[in-house]
């Protein structure tokens, strides 16, 4: 069956190629260190599953090595100019779009297509398998098209690799650190906090300190899943279902979305918040999560209002 | 208490700007420390865990195609495509853009965009190239492309939630029947509509502003 057991180690070639773009960029004076990095995530999807817990351990602690030591660069752009874009551009017209668009409809058709074929695909990594699918048919659309020489595609995506740099595992690490908090009981600990700063018998007060806590204990770990157990087992569970009678899918799914508006304002939402700001070359790493927080400040407040209005009826 | 100690490190971490890869591992150490796990049981079950990730790193394959197309003129073609559309709009573009994404996500067609396969290459260069063209600036506009990558996001997340077989859905009703309480997937996502179209009506307003805010200059 088609999973994950493709999908990662066609990810992992793809970060390979990047490191060996990465050994011949000489406008780079730390372009060990990128390779090292980049063949460490390559090493990490091929064979993470048979390297052990241990094993898997000790090349996070390469990474860290790596990125933490400040041995990772960026060379000059070795890619076309801007004049020459532009002529190529007004040249190659609309066209331009094909390849980039066969991704998406690769992966929107795929998606849809192998949720029926449940012993073919694996139904769960359907998106994924599709996504890989999208790039492999743009890859070789691009390729037979401009005909380029065979590393210049790993070249040029290697040159926005560099861009987002180490930044690429920060969510694994942070998926990590919750899994290491959820081991000592940290939530535990919050959740205790947040329970006890609730004045005795005040509904608003419990809604507060639910969707509240939500909000801050995504802001903290960058992830409303790992906030979620906490704050339900804490508030949500003993004082608004049990206590207040509230309805349950109303506060689980509303605390949840409490959660995400939490996640729109924090750098440790790495992936979302911080990856984009690289990819785009912003030069305020944090331009992302400012044009986010006005969205999500009201969004919060609207979430306390129909936690309050619905769910206690 | 002193397990909350990984918590402050991350967070002067952070404000003090150390690299995070660095400041991550130091908060787990001092987290697992502090609970009294032992170094090795602890690297172990932060290997495990990064090994159980991974799926948030494979969406940088995507950038071969991505680079290749930039080297040939894609954000160039999106720049002149915009420019020729008449009464075409960053805000319009925008709000387009998040109904497109939070209607996909409903559906859980959650990977059909994206920061690397559609803002950058797409998005983010016509966001920009249609709010340079109503202001009049000719230098790169980054705050477009902040709110086109912040349009994602919050189209993703604020439609996501609406899908049945989406993680977090499953994480619900996961927690809620460890304490006993049976609820069928559906009776979640109906209630993340309501916020959905509260987010929606927010971003919305403020793409409309941003819109209104860029024409004036």
């Amino acid at each position: 069956m088609i999973g994950l057991n493709l999908v990662y180690p066609f990810a992992g070639l793809i970060f390979l190629a990047f490191a060996a773009s990465s050994l011949r960029d000489r406008s780079n004076p730390k372009r060990f260190g990128n390779a090292g990095f980049y063949a460490l995530i390559a090493l990490s999807l091929v064979a993470g599953d048979h390297l052990g817990d241990l094993g898997n351990g000790v090349l996070v602690l390469g990474l860290v090595a790596v990125a933490g030591f400040g041995l990772m660069g960026r060379g000059a752009a070795a890619s076309t100019s801007p004049e020459q874009r532009s002529e190529e551009a007004a040249r190659r017209r609309n066209r331009l779009f094909v390849p980039a668009l066969i991704i998406p409809a690769t992966a929107l058709a795929g998606t849809l297509a192998f949720k029926q074929m449940p012993t073919a695909v694996d139904p769960k990594q359907a998106t994924l398998v599709a996504l890989s699918l999208g790039v492999i048919l743009a890859l070789g659309t691009a390729l037979l098209w401009f005909r380029p020489r065979p590393m210049t595609a790993f070249d040029e995506g290697r040159r926005l690799m560099d861009g987002v740099g180490w930044a690429a595992v920060l969510p694994q690490m942070l998926a990590s650190l919750g899994a290491v908090f959820a081991l000592a009981g940290v939530g535990e600990v919050v959740g205790g906090l947040v329970g006890a700063m609730i004045p005795q018998g005040s509904l608003i007060g419990a809604v507060l300190a639910y969707t509240l806590g939500m909000a801050l204990f995504t802001i903290v770990m960058g992830n409303a899943f790992a906030a979620f157990p906490v704050m339900a087992a804490a508030v949500g569970i003993p004082l608004l279902i049990q206590g207040a009678g509230g309805n349950p899918a109303i506060v689980a799914a509303i605390g949840m979305l409490a959660g995400f508006c939490g996640t729109l304002m924090t750098p440790m939402a790495a992936n979302f918040n911080l990856v984009p700001a690289a990819l785009l070359d912003l030069k305020d790493r944090y331009g992302v999560i400012r044009a986010q927080i006005p969205t999500a400040l009201p969004l919060l407040l609207v979430n306390i209002a129909l936690l309050y209005w619905l769910a206690f009826r | 208490m002193l397990v909350l100690s990984g918590i402050l490190i991350i967070v002067a971490g952070f404000l003090l700007r150390f690299n995070p890869l660095l400041v991550v591992l130091v908060s787990a150490l001092a987290t697992g420390l502090a609970a009294g796990i032992g170094p090795l049981d602890l690297l172990a079950a932060f290997g495990k865990a990064f090994n159980d990730s991974r799926y948030v790193t494979v969406i940088y394959m995507v950038l071969p195609v991505i680079g290749l197309l930039e080297r040939h003129g894609l954000q160039e073609r999106a720049r002149t495509l915009i420019a020729g559309l008449k009464g075409f709009t960053v805000g319009r573009l925008l709000l387009g853009y998040l109904a497109f994404r939070q209607i996909t996500a409903a559906l859980g067609l959650v990977s059909v965009a994206g920061h690397a396969q559609t803002v950058r290459p797409l998005v983010a260069p016509m966001a920009e190239a249609a709010a340079q063209q109503q202001s009049g600036e000719d230098e790169r506009d980054e705050e477009a492309a902040a709110m086109a990558a912040a349009t994602d996001n919050i189209g993703l997340f604020f439609g996501e939630d609406i899908f049945i077989a989406i993680g977090s859905i499953l994480l619900m009703k996961g927690v809620l029947e460890g304490y006993g309480i049976s609820i069928e997937p559906l009776h979640l996502s109906v209630w993340a509509i309501p916020t959905a179209i509260a987010a929606f009506l927010i971003h919305g307003l403020r793409l409309w502003l941003f819109d209104r805010r860029k024409s004036r200059r």
